[in-house]
Order: structure tokens, then C-alpha cells, then sequence
């Protein structure tokens, strides 16, 4: 199997922290991380490549040149070979030029690379928590794709069966390749660097696509050219405690839920 | 003095902080409590390279300083002194001596795996009235021509029962005390080699310590690490470099446990306030970060020596001394200063204080530091 996951460097949000005069986010000093989902991808990825010898993993992401740091992390645990997509052209892109710029890059990874059977992204960044840019990409390349996907298998018929997240449980899908999966938080964590792995993937040299590398519409990128405008960033008003209403049969909870709302005559 | 680390070396070390959050503190209370070895946390560091940290890239290991190898024992231990010994031990009691006692032979057909985590090494000096005073040796191996003979007990052995190499010192020339003790490479599974009582103690719960029992062991002579009757001074350049290790884990057991007191500190309320915002309670916090610090600054002194192949007797033993006197000192005021609920098996204060006395009494009781580091000065 040949793969790519593509990746974002995102700030860890659990360090931030909020200025309370502006109510905005204080990103100095806040160490970048890989988005947990993509780490999650990467991870999963890792494992049809496990199961399937011979296979090789592609990471990318559209980025500064520090993003290459995200890139080494993914080299440490799992990822064969990198690539920085990179380049003022690209800055401010929301997620519609993003999708379109990573998808005009696959297919020149494809060039130097041969073509890859999945391409795997996290469900979402933490950042902007938007979950746009994969389906994107799957349109953009014309591929069938799963959201949500958990884990992956491929068959012997050639198909890959994806177990797939839903709100009641999972839903087990067989699609054929090339396909894109977007990958959500599974039950298994992202295995950890080896001290011979982080070193290779610290002496590692990443190449750069810049705008002219590949065949790329240039009036589809960067921020000028994003159709999402943000009106207004805020901190939401932080909601009181809720009840939990947990009986033994769902019909129980929904009785109790009733009599409660009819208390309070809201019913 | 700059114990400053490479950024390969840092991000190692990162490595492993990372990994003991998510893997060995969640399991330091499961250990203690059922008194069981962390098997599975053997099988991640294996993998992960980190039992063949300083081990020369050669031999299959990973090749880092001997400063992060002290580090490496420091950070274990600021979450499970348990898993710390068993890294520990391997790394300075068996791979060290091995490294630096070993022919090349040996070094070839052990390191590898010992660096892969596939062997782990176990140290066999003590025995029931051979403790501080090693020349009082009971265990024999008798030269047969082609092997040894090997016969007798040693005590309180650390990885025990899941060592897969055991160092074992033995008198080849009874007439020769000290100098008729030698040292030989023992792999489990020898016929005559079984193993005796599985100690039960006040801390280190997780670690196996167990007897060792040699009956009429057949030791190959290729076997025999250095010379015939270098066994003592293997031993005590051994120790040199245990203690450095033990020493880091008193620091790493003492920081664990401030590090774990400080949020118990802030949150909970006495009076109305508080604990942490009683002026008493801030100088114990304060002295007690000094006292590590201080600690710390040993330790890394003595390792900083041995990475450079430095003559580190009195250094080291200083370290291990004031070290694990911290770690005693440290955990007892912390379980103090978290008052009811330190004294419960809910928080881990009392785990860390268990565990820390044994630091004042292995690898050289402090009472032995302190005649080493008086005779290194020329009182006798």
C-alpha cells in the first residue's frame, strides 16, 4: 500500500491561555504540536503498514518552513517520507484553497512518489475545528471517502473495510481504492518514538513543493483568493453544570427527563 | 559546570517524560498494590530503545552520554521508583560492567540484546552475611578445567526472577578475601540455577528481589568477566556507578513526590485558606526544591565525571548519601504537609515514602558512603 497523511502543526491548546482584557487566544510562547486527529491518521496509516509489508507511508502539510518539526515527529513514528508544502502564495488560506493547493500537490507527490492507493487525514484540526479539508480533497481527486473513520483493513479483493464512527455505535464499509478516510479518535494511541527513529527523523531532510513545483492555479490560494471571511472571533459563555439524566432503559431517562421538564413547566 | 544536553539528547529525554506520564505513573499504584513486576513496561522501553541508552551504537544500543542515561534515572523515577530499579539495575550493575570488564567476545554475544531489551540484567553480590562487607562470600566456583563450579546463595536480587543475565560474584581463592573474588556472567536457565524466596518489603513493591540458588552451576570459562580475582574491584567501580544512579533516583522519587504535593497544596482549605498560603507551609515547599536542587547539582557533578572517565569515588558516594537523604526527608514532610489524605493509599505519598528508604540502604548503605567519603579525605 502506498499512502499519504496529510498533516497540520497546530498550537497545543491545552497551553493556552486566554488575555482577559482583549478575550483573545495568547499564542506566544505556545508550543506547536501534530493535531491530535492527524497524529491519529499517521497512527492508523502505521497500521495497514504494519499489516501489510512493504507498504510505504507519505506525510505532508502546507505550511512555514517550521512545520518541518511536525514533519520529523511524524518521520519518528511511523512515516517513511515528508513533504513541506510551503510558500507566501499559500499564506491565509482558508479551507476551500487549502483543499485545492494539498490536492494539486498529491498528484505531484504521485509523481516522485507513485500513486497512493489511501490518503488519510485527521476528522478535524483542533484549531480551526472546521473537518473541511479532507472531504475537499476527496472531491477535489474525485475519490470515494469515509469521515470518522476508527481503523482500516485492506482486503484481499483489493477494497479497503473501514470501521467507521457513528452516533450509535460503528458502521463497518468497504470501499475501493484510491479513497480518502478521515480519521477520528480511536480506542488505540499513536505508538511512540524509538530513540534510533527520533534520531533518523531529526537528520531526516525534508523537501519543499513550493507554488511553482507543481501545476497549481494561483488565483484559488492564499488568503486574497479564500472565500471564508471570519467576522468575529469570541470565547463562548462559559455553560452551567446541566443534568445528567442516566436511568437503567433509555425509556426510564426519557420518563425521567418528562416528569422533570413538567416540574418546571416547561411541558 | 554545564550539564547542558544536545538536543538529541533532550528531545530523548522529552521522549521519556512523555512516555512515563501516559504509561508508568498510571501504573505505579497497580505495582505497589499487587506487588508486581511491570512487564509490560519492560516491553515498551525495550522497544523504544531506552534499556540500550548509553549502550555504544556497535553493540545495538543507542549511544547517548552517560548524563542522559542519570537523567533517563531521574525522570523514571519521579513516577515509579519500582520501574526505575529495574532499569537501573540493568543499566548500571550488569550493561556497565559488561562495557567496561567484558572481552569482546562477551561484548558481542550480550550487549546486543541487552540493548534490545531482550536480556535484562541482574547484579548477585549480597548474600545473607555478605552485605556491606562483600568479602565475606560464601559462594564458591571451583576451576574443573573447562568450566567453574558454581555453588551458593545470594540475596536480595533485584529483577530476579525476569533477568535474563545475571552478574555473579563468587570466591575463586577463599585464602585471597577480597582478592579472591571473582565474577561471572550467568544466564537464567542454567542447570543447578533456580530461584529461592521472593522477598516481601516495605516499598519497591513492583521490583522482583529475589534469592538466587547455585547448585553445582556449570560456568563456561569464557564465562569469567576480567580476571580471576578482579571480582572486588569489578564490583566496587560497579557500585561507584550505581550509586550515581540511585542518587538520580533520590532526586527524581524527591521531585515526584513535591511535584505531586504542590496541587494538593494549593487546593485544599484549612482555616478558611489555603495549605499552601500558611507561611510554613512555603518555607518547607521552598526548602524542600532547594534541598533537590542541591541534590541534583551532585548528582549530575558525578555523573558529569564518569561520562568523562573520571576517578569519581568520593563524588559519587556524596551524591548518593545526600541524594536519598533528601528523598527520605522530601517524601516524609510531604505526606506531613498533605496531612489525613497523605497517609492514605489514594494519594502516592506514602508509596514514595516507603520506596525512598531503601535509597539510603542499597548499593552501599549511607552509613558506608560516609566512611567512603571520610577515607577519600584520609581519615581511616
Amino acid at each position: 500500500m502506498n499512502m499519504l497523511v496529510c498533516i497540520k502543526q497546530v498550537p497545543d491548546t491545552t497551553e493556552i491561555k486566554i488575555n482577559p482584557e482583549t478575550n483573545t487566544l495568547i499564542r506566544d510562547g505556545v508550543p506547536s504540536i501534530v493535531n491530535p486527529f492527524d497524529a491519529y491518521a499517521l497512527e492508523c496509516a502505521a497500521k495497514v503498514k504494519d499489516a501489510n509489508p512493504g507498504s510505504k507511508v507519505v506525510v505532508c502539510t502546507m505550511g512555514p518552513e517550521q512545520a518541518k518539526v511536525a514533519l520529523k515527529e511524524c518521520l519518528s513514528v511511523g512515516a517513511d517520507k515528508a513533504y513541506l508544502i510551503s510558500g507566501r502564495e499559500f499564506g491565509g488560506s482558508d479551507t476551500l484553497a487549502t483543499g485545492y493547493a494539498l490536492s494539486q500537490a498529491t498528484k505531484k507527490m504521485e509523481e516522485l512518489e507513485g500513486k497512493f492507493d489511501i490518503i488519510f487525514c485527521g476528522k478535524q484540526a483542533i484549531d480551526g475545528d472546521t473537518a473541511q479539508v479532507g472531504p475537499q480533497m476527496a472531491e477535489n481527486l474525485d475519490y470515494p471517502q469515509v469521515t470518522y473513520a476508527y481503523e482500516a483493513w485492506v482486503q484481499e479483493n483489493g477494497t479497503v473495510k473501514v470501521k467507521k464512527e457513528v452516533e450509535e455505535g460503528f458502521e463497518m464499509l468497504e470501499l475501493p481504492l484510491p479513497c480518502v478516510l478521515t480519521v477520528t479518535k480511536p480506542d488505540y494511541e499513536p505508538r511512540y518514538a524509538t530513540i534510533k527513529s527520533k534520531m533518523a527523523a531529526n537528520k531526516a531532510v525534508i523537501p519543499v513543493l513550493s507554488a511553482q513545483d507543481f501545476e497549481l492555479d494561483l488565483a484559488q490560494v492564499g488568503l486574497k483568493n479564500s472565500p471564508t471571511r471570519v467576522k468575529k472571533t469570541f470565547t463562548p459563555p462559559r455553560k452551567s453544570g446541566g443534568i445528567v439524566i442516566k436511568e437503567e432503559t433509555n425509556e426510564d431517562s426519557a420518563k425521567k427527563l418528562f416528569e422533570l421538564l413538567r416540574e418546571k413547566n416547561i411541558i | 559546570m554545564d550539564f547542558n544536553f544536545t538536543s538529541m539528547e533532550q528531545d530523548v529525554i522529552d521522549m521519556l517524560e512523555d512516555f512515563c506520564i501516559n504509561e508508568v505513573k498510571p501504573l505505579a499504584a497497580e505495582l505497589d498494590e499487587q506487588e508486581r513486576f511491570p512487564v509490560e513496561t519492560l516491553e515498551k522501553l525495550s522497544e523504544m530503545g531506552m534499556m540500550g541508552m548509553y549502550i555504544p551504537e556497535e553493540y545495538g544500543g543507542a549511544g547517548l552520554s552517560y548524563n542522559t542515561y542519570t537523567a533517563a534515572n531521574e525522570i523514571i523515577n519521579k513516577y515509579c521508583a519500582s520501574t526505575g530499579c529495574m532499569v537501573e539495575v540493568h543499566g548500571s550493575l550488569v550493561t556497565w560492567p559488561l562495557l567496561t570488564y567484558g572481552n569482546e567476545a562477551q561484548k558481542q554475544k550480550y550487549l546486543p540484546k541487552m540493548a534490545s531489551g531482550e536480556l535484562l540484567g541482574a547484579f548477585g553480590l549480597t548474600e545473607p552475611g555478605a552485605g556491606s562487607d562483600s568479602s565475606g562470600q560464601k559462594t564458591t566456583a571451583v576451576d574443573k578445567g573447562d568450566y567453574y563450579l558454581l555453588n551458593g546463595t545470594k540475596q536480595f536480587i533485584t529483577n530476579g526472577y525476569y533477568a535474563g543475565l545475571y552478574l555473579v560474584f563468587a570466591m575463586t581463592d577463599k585464602e585471597q578475601g577480597n582478592k579472591g573474588i571473582s565474577c561471572f556472567l550467568v544466564e537464567k536457565g542454567w542447570e543447578g540455577f533456580s530461584f529461592g524466596t521472593k522477598e516481601k518489603k516495605m516499598g519497591i513493591h513492583g521490583t522482583s528481589t529475589y534469592e538466587l540458588v547455585f547448585e553445582d552451576v556449570k560456568v563456561p570459562k569464557e564465562n569469567l568477566l576480567g580476571k580471576e580475582g578482579d571480582g572486588f574491584k569489578i564490583a566496587m567501580t560497579t557500585l561507584d556507578g550505581g550509586r550515581i544512579s540511585i542518587a538520580a533516583q533520590g532526586v527524581g522519587i524527591a521531585q515526584g513526590a513535591l511535584n505531586e504535593l504542590i496541587p494538593v497544596i494549593k487546593a485544599r482549605k484549612q482555616f478558611g485558606r489555603t495549605i499552601a498560603s500558611f507561611q510554613n507551609t512555603q518555607f518547607k515547599v521552598a526548602e524542600m526544591q532547594t534541598d533537590i536542587d542541591a541534590a541534583r547539582l551532585l548528582v549530575y557533578r558525578a555523573s558529569q565525571m564518569k561520562q568523562d572517565h573520571k576517578r569519581c569515588v568520593k563524588e559519587a558516594a556524596m551524591a548518593k548519601y545526600y541524594a536519598t537523604k533528601v528523598a527520605n526527608d522530601v517524601t516524609r514532610m510531604c505526606l506531613q504537609l498533605a496531612g489525613g489524605i497523605g497517609y492514605t493509599r489514594e494519594y502516592p505519598f506514602e508509596r514514595m515514602m516507603r520506596d525512598a528508604k531503601i535509597t539510603e540502604i542499597y548499593e552501599g548503605t549511607n552509613e558506608i558512603q560516609r566512611i567512603i567519603i571520610a577515607g577519600e579525605l584520609g581519615i581511616r
